[in-house]
């Protein structure tokens, strides 16, 4: 078999493979629904309710989408470069550190300066996290997916060292936690009351930032015309390997922000479950949105709606919710598929 | 300081070091396979998880100790079927695939323990691969104990680098898989499918990952616990590169590595408290890194590796 370019998708073509993705995910995931003596049906019924069916959900699901909006926006301008980032978890993590070591009264400035200073330090402590990796790459060609994968344990060990030391909250009760961030460190709630807050503010700039960053600028171009062909960007001039320094700081900083926003808008401390994930998710945020920094904002949203409704639901239905993340996963090989078949016909000979 | 050498040359520890060294050698042939036939498989994190739930879940549910293997391998090959079918033929970033592949392996895996073992606290254990000492060979000091005194498994694991190696070097089929991974419009030309070579490779390849996944649940533990693969599977890929692709090289470091693993657990009970646990625990996964630094320069990847092939393109 043998794949050919389509001359022009039509607009047809170009939505009925996606939709088919979501219809295959489904259904795989309704024969698990099956295999847990559960209904299809009423499952992703629950699932649809307890992401959105009230006020309640809506703001669950937004607060949830925030960290994912900036894991899917370093993993969506690093993929774009074909700079494989999968260390957005270490990242994020390091963000998070950054944020207590810094925010529970070493400074002691009003908000308007130190939420600022806070956000640009956890960007640096990303984004030269991820440097090191980008640097072993073009210095040496070490590949940069593992060494951002074995990252990710040393970090969080790292973590766990820092909480269970110089870290450790006095007042914890012996857990490993660091002390909560001072009232000025904190990110106001967008509602009195209710849990989202002016991170997920900060996550939508950040897209738009990074969506002209992409669209607008030469360095979006240059990264666009590395990852599409490093011999031909370099051919004409482009200089490939600063590109994917400059990829790297992006990247790194925009990952460590999810860290930031967790940490100064919703726990208020450090812990070694800050993330469920974030940093893995995010490449398939990423990946759904076809790398697109707007697009991530929209699936971002639906994927942490997914993981907040099968959250809702498995409390009711009974089905796990390991379901959510099968899902997630089983849409990401789907959608990828999906968006080949847009672009080549597929001959069997 | 004293104490510290003095370890090495205790037969716990060489026993310690080829028990750790069992698994990373599977899963390292499984990602070796898979390269030398041109493909990155990074779902080898999550195909052993399934592995090691599959095997042990068997033999949990009443089937003996080798069926579980079996069964392991062969849902390891399951999922390398469905990476090697978007990755081969459609030619899907391997990168992408591979990751969605580890994510929902670990996912499904994760939601199967929880459908069938819903209520539990404590992992259930089962009456895992006990060691079998090779009459007269175990009885040489250290080293025989080290290398003789070993679950059946273990030995597996060293007669699977043999079976590699020779099919690889010696047979017609070793010669097509590592030509399907440097010139795939060769294999081609002896009117050899690479498609087949390939997808066939991944699926051999991700059967060895699973093994090593079920060595864990099956030889050195005996249940089931989430997040126990624990960075293995990445390791595994520094391991292939660190052995520049040949299984006996691939071999040697995968006992260096695990030599090490079981020197720091046994420095850190000397160390008394006086450096932080975790730091001991990194060193796996920093040794690691050193590792592909110190290889990188010279390492020559296979050369059609994460490169797609198009019959009748150039």
């Amino acid at each position: 078999m043998r794949l050919e370019p389509k001359p022009a998708p039509s607009l047809g073509v170009t939505l009925l493979f996606p939709i088919a993705a979501i219809v295959v995910t489904l259904l795989i995931t309704s024969l698990l629904v099956l295999a847990a003596g559960a209904s299809p049906f009423s499952v992703f019924y629950l699932v649809a309710k307890g992401a959105a069916g009230s006020q309640f959900a809506l703001l669950e699901t937004l607060t949830r989408a925030t960290p994912l909006i900036f894991t899917g926006l370093a993993v969506a301008v690093a993929f774009r470069a074909k700079l494989w980032n999968i260390g957005a978890e270490a990242q994020l993590y390091i963000g998070g550190v950054v944020t207590v070591v810094l925010g529970t009264g070493a400074l002691p400035l009003p908000s308007y300066l130190l939420i600022p200073i806070i956000m640009i330090a956890s960007m640096a402590a990303g984004a030269l996290l991820l440097l090191g990796p980008a640097v072993l790459k073009t210095r040496f060609g070490v590949d940069e997916v593992v060494t951002t994968l074995l990252l990710n344990f040393i970090v969080l060990l790292f973590v766990s060292m820092l909480l269970e030391g110089v870290l450790k909250d006095p007042m914890g009760l012996g857990w490993p936690q660091s002390s909560k961030v001072i009232a000025e460190a904190q990110l106001p709630r967008i509602i009195q009351g209710k849990r989202l807050h002016y991170g997920f503010v900060i996550a939508v700039v950040a897209a738009i930032i990074a969506w002209i960053i992409m669209k607008k600028t030469v360095l979006g171009y240059e990264m666009r015309a590395v990852g599409h062909n490093p011999e031909a960007a370099s051919f004409a001039g482009i200089p490939v390997n600063r590109v994917l320094m400059k990829t790297a700081l992006l990247s790194g900083g925009l990952a460590a922000l999810a860290g930031f926003s967790e940490v100064s808008g919703l726990k208020g401390n450090l812990t070694l479950d800050l993330s469920p994930g974030y940093g893995y998710s995010g490449i398939v945020v990423a990946m759904l949105a076809m790398l697109n920094p707007l697009g991530v904002i929209a699936s971002a949203i639906f994927v942490a709606g997914i993981f907040v409704g099968a959250d809702a639901m498995s409390r009711t239905a009974g089905v796990p919710s390991y379901i959510a993340q099968v899902m997630v996963a089983t849409a990401l090989l789907t959608m990828v598929t999906a968006i080949l078949l847009t672009r080549f016909r597929v001959r069997w000979r | 300081m004293e104490q510290a050498i003095e370890i090495l040359f205790t037969a716990s520890f060489w026993v310690a070091a080829i028990r750790i060294a069992s698994p990373l050698i599977f899963a390292t042939m499984g990602e070796l396979i898979c390269e030398r036939a041109g493909v990155l498989n990074l779902g080898i994190e999550g195909i052993m998880t399934v592995g090691a739930f599959a095997g042990w879940f068997t033999v949990y549910s009443g089937g003996d100790l080798w069926t579980g293997v079996l069964i392991a391998a062969l849902a390891g090959a399951m999922f390398g079927l469905l990476h090697a079918t978007l990755t081969v033929p459609l030619g899907l970033s391997q990168h992408v695939v591979g990751i969605g592949i580890t994510l929902l392996a670990t996912s499904l895996t994760y939601f199967t323990y929880r459908l069938a073992l819903p209520q539990v606290t404590t992992p259930p254990k089962i009456e895992p691969f006990q060691p079998l000492p090779i009459p007269g060979l175990s009885k040489i000091p250290i080293l025989g104990e080290a290398l003789f005194s070993q679950t059946p498994l273990t030995y597996l694991a060293f007669a699977t680098v043999a079976i590699v190696a020779w099919v690889l070097y010696r047979t017609p089929i070793g010669l097509a898989v590592r030509a399907a991974g440097e010139n795939p419009s060769a294999v081609e030309a002896q009117g050899i499918s690479v498609t087949g070579i390939r997808m066939g490779a991944v699926m051999v390849g991700s059967a060895l990952m699973a093994v090593g996944g079920a060595f864990l649940t099956m030889s050195a533990f005996n249940s089931f616990f989430f997040e126990m693969i624990n960075g293995r599977g990445w390791i595994c890929i520094a391991l292939v590169v660190f052995g520049s692709w040949r299984p006996g090289k691939a071999l040697l470091g995968a006992i260096l590595f695990a030599a090490f693993d079981a020197y720091q657990v046994r420095l850190q009970q000397i160390s008394g408290g006086v450096v932080p646990y975790q730091v001991f625990l990194m060193m796996p996964y920093a040794l690691s890194i050193l590792a592909l630094i110190l290889v990188a320069r010279r390492a020559t990847y296979p050369k059609a590796l994460m490169i797609p092939y198009q019959k009748g393109e150039r």
